[in-house]
């Protein structure tokens, strides 16, 4: 059978041109802008998909259709067209610079404040490089030790091609088509994301994807991620990269689901560092992500995330938990700087009984930033005995910016024990002169009074990450305060 | 060491300092004494660089140089040691990773490399030693939950970390329990050398006859006005501040 190319998707979008405006004759790796169906059935045909999955994306994009922008965040932000986004644009294989003397010197000073060689820095920065870097063939070898215990550990569309039972087993059963709007809108557009496997009782070995963030780099702006851990089975992931993102995209919609079976456990980190937009408010990429995780009898499921990145976010990383004895952790860091925007939490569903939640939210906010948690810890008739714990620290610097909390409780069984807290503290002069006055200049009195207030969090991430991350917390910071 | 010229500073234009003079020379040691609000703790602010205190009028000089201009942490990476008063707490930050911070930012200052970990382990041995301080309270987060005389005492252990040119303690002795007072003083003791100088604020004789100054000030009003030997701090415990207050106003 023939290969559906380039020229079939032209000659397919031809016709349609006039609906969506003035096409001209950019890279052919891109799609003309616009969403209809025919550009759902263009992108999965062009992944040469099966049948079912084209359907599965055509229904979530009717639903997308008659589904309103929701509102109800803590954010405010002139909404994207969507009709001006572009929804396909294949992984680019041409290099945008020859060297490195070609990028952007400020991008290679934080680059290097964050200790990333010159190999990961020019792969990042999208260079042209004439060797074959280390890590590729460092990750060969991992995807062989993997395969040796039965992990699968590919892009979502190659499990599409190789692993489809699974894929249609899962995908849409914690975050459905019709989730939320975002959700829909990926659902009927993603281009790309991560598939994992773990076979019933297996531990994997290492912390998957950290051998491989730095191909991630660039993937599009529809990310979909599904992540299986069967019975008894164990897995660390990292999704991100502390490196800052130049990402021309405005808009990015995620979506992650989780799934752990019986007595299995995932451990979810982030790092994520996008373009949060200059320090006047201009440009900066909109995170709308949905991450939901579900969580089976005597499993466990962990969210740590640090966000210093993205102009407007709105991520709740949640978690369902449907058996017995589950658990669900949220541990959370969110800087928002200059005119950044933040709505973040977590929401804990409660089904089985003796179920159990952590929930420590840090929120940092600087400069003229807004930053919410919102939170939602449901107990439902059936949880016995359910208990949570929620934590929510605030840290301001400044009197421009914001700290806002929103936490929601539904506690319908009797049994339940919830506990919440929540602290508002500021940067005060007098902790910083303190820090001066020992030797210690105002940055990086700063960086220790965030890393002292974020150390919780700090500390449930994989050592690797945690240091990155601290290095992360400081640059995000700089120059806050006068 | 330390040479103060009619030194004058304000905060949101009140005027808290109002002309002090005062030399302090490597070797020696001063108490500052005087009553409550009288501007000692101000005078040690500003000599360490605190923003918030605007001087007016005046000179500092620490060694020839005159560090008016000088930040907070520029005038510490120069030997300014400030004991404070009231110590803030910074949670989350452990005493060790505070004071490895600060020794290797003064270190960063002079061009040199971070101090090795195992010589940071051994001088954090070595002075807690000195101060009597158990090994567990150093992964405390720092000032957080510390009682009033702990607080004192991990000024001190600081103190012993940086191992300052001048030393200036404010008020370091109260909260401090009779053997905590022996144990703080002692540490100051073994670390004077006749290259440099400790300034001891404080309200009683009592620290006095631990640390024996060369020489006492009473301030006043924001202005030394009077300056004497240690039989002055005896003569203040016996009489109070009344008839100094008269000598000024006469
Ligand atoms: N930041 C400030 N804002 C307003 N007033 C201040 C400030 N700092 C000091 N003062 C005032 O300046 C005066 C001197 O204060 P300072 O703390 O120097 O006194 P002190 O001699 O150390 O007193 P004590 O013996 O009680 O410690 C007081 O009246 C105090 O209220
Ligand atoms: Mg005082």
């Amino acid at each position: 059978m023939n290969k559906y190319t380039e020229d079939d998707l032209r000659e397919e979008l031809k016709t349609k041109e006039y609906e969506y405006g003035f096409y001209t004759d950019i890279e052919s790796d891109t799609f003309p802008v616009g969403l209809n169906e025919d550009i759902v059935r263009a992108i999965s045909h062009r992944k040469e998909e099966p049948e079912w999955m084209t359907e599965w994306r055509l229904e979530a994009f009717r639903a997308w259709e008659k589904m309103i922008e929701p509102e109800w965040a803590n954010v405010h932000y002139t909404k994207p067209d969507f009709q001006a986004i572009s929804y396909y644009s294949a992984p680019n294989s041409k290099p945008k610079y020859n060297s490195l003397d070609e990028v952007d010197p400020e991008l290679l000073a934080t680059f290097a404040k964050l200790g990333i060689s010159l190999d990961e820095q020019k792969k990042l920065s999208g260079v042209a490089m004439d060797v074959v870097v280390d890590s590729v063939s460092v990750a060969t070898t991992f995807k062989k030790t993997l395969g040796e215990k039965g992990i699968i550990f590919c892009s979502i569309s190659e499990a599409l091609r190789e692993h489809p039972d699974l894929v249609k087993k899962y995908i849409g059963t914690v975050v459905p088509q019709k989730d939320n709007f975002y959700a829909a809108l990926n659902s009927a557009v993603f281009s790309d994301g991560s598939f994992c496997y773990i076979p019933k009782g297996v531990k994997c070995p290492m912390e998957l994807s950290t051998y491989f963030r730095i191909n991630q780099a660039g993937t599009g702006q529809f990310e979909r991620t599904l992540v299986i851990a069967d019975e008894g089975s164990y897995v660390s992931y990292l999704e991100g990269c502390t490196a800052p993102s130049r990402d021309e995209n405005q808009l990015h919609a995620a979506v992650v689901e989780l799934i752990a079976l019986d007595d299995a456990e995932i451990k979810y980190s982030t790092v994520q560092n996008w373009y949060p937009g200059n320090a006047e408010g201009k440009g900066g990429v909109f995170n709308f992500v949905t991450k939901r995780g579900l969580c089976e009898k005597n499993a466990k499921i962990s969210w740590t995330q640090v966000e210093t990145g993205s102009a407007v976010t709105w991520k709740y990383p949640s978690c369902v938990l449907k058996g017995d004895n589950s658990v669900g952790e949220f541990y959370s860091i969110a800087v928002t700087n200059n005119y950044q925007q933040a709505d973040t939490g977590t929401k804990m569903i409660h089904l089985g009984k003796n179920t159990k939640s952590t929930i420590i939210s840090k929120g940092i906010s600087a400069g003229k930033s807004q930053n919410s948690y919102r939170g939602l810890v449901k107990i439902s008739p059936n949880a016995d005995n359910a208990r949570n714990f929620s934590q929510c620290d605030s840290l301001l610097m400044g009197n421009e910016c914001g700290a806002h909390t929103f936490p929601y409780i539904e506690a319908k069984n009797k049994s339940a024990k919830i506990e919440h807290e929540a602290t508002t503290s500021k940067i005060g002069e007098d902790q910083i002169f303190y820090c001066n006055q020992r030797g210690i200049d105002t940055e990086k009195a700063i960086a220790l009074i965030v890393n002292g207030f974020s150390k919780e969090v700090l500390n449930k991430l994989p050592m690797e990450f945690a240091v990155e991350a601290q290095k992360l917390l400081e640059i995000s910071l700089e120059g806050s305060v006068g | 060491m330390l040479k103060i010229e009619n030194l004058h500073a304000s905060v949101e234009d009140k005027a808290i300092l109002r002309g002090i003079n005062l030399e302090v020379k490597a070797g020696e040691v001063h108490a500052i004494m005087g009553p409550n609000g009288s501007g000692k703790s101000t005078l040690a602010s500003v000599i360490a660089g605190k923003e918030e205190y605007e001087v007016t009028e005046g000179d500092i000089t620490f060694n020839g140089e005159d560090i008016h201009e000088l930040a907070a942490e520029e005038r510490a990476h120069k030997g300014v040691f400030l004991s404070f008063q009231y110590p803030v707490e910074i949670p989350g930050v452990s005493v060790t990773n505070f004071m490895k911070t600060a020794i290797n930012e003064t270190r960063k200052a002079k061009g040199l490399e971070d101090m090795p970990a195992k010589d940071m382990l051994k001088l954090i041995r070595e002075k807690s030693e000195l101060l009597e301080i158990d090994r567990k309270f150093l992964s405390r987060s720092l000032n957080e939950g510390f009682s009033g005389g702990e607080k004192k005492r991990n000024e001190i252990f600081q103190m012993a970390m940086l191992e300052p040119k001048l030393a200036i303690l404010d008020e370091t002795d109260s909260g401090l329990d009779i053997d905590a007072l022996r144990i703080v003083a002692n540490g100051v003791n073994k670390l004077k050398s006749k290259d440099n100088a400790v300034i001891v604020i404080t309200h009683y004789q009592r620290l006095l006859d631990y640390i024996v100054p060369d020489f006492v000030h009473v301030l006043y009003n924001g202005r030394i006005v009077k300056s004497g030997g240690k039989e002055l701090a005896h003569e203040l415990e016996e009489k109070g501040y009344d008839w100094i207050k008269e000598e000024v106003n006469a």
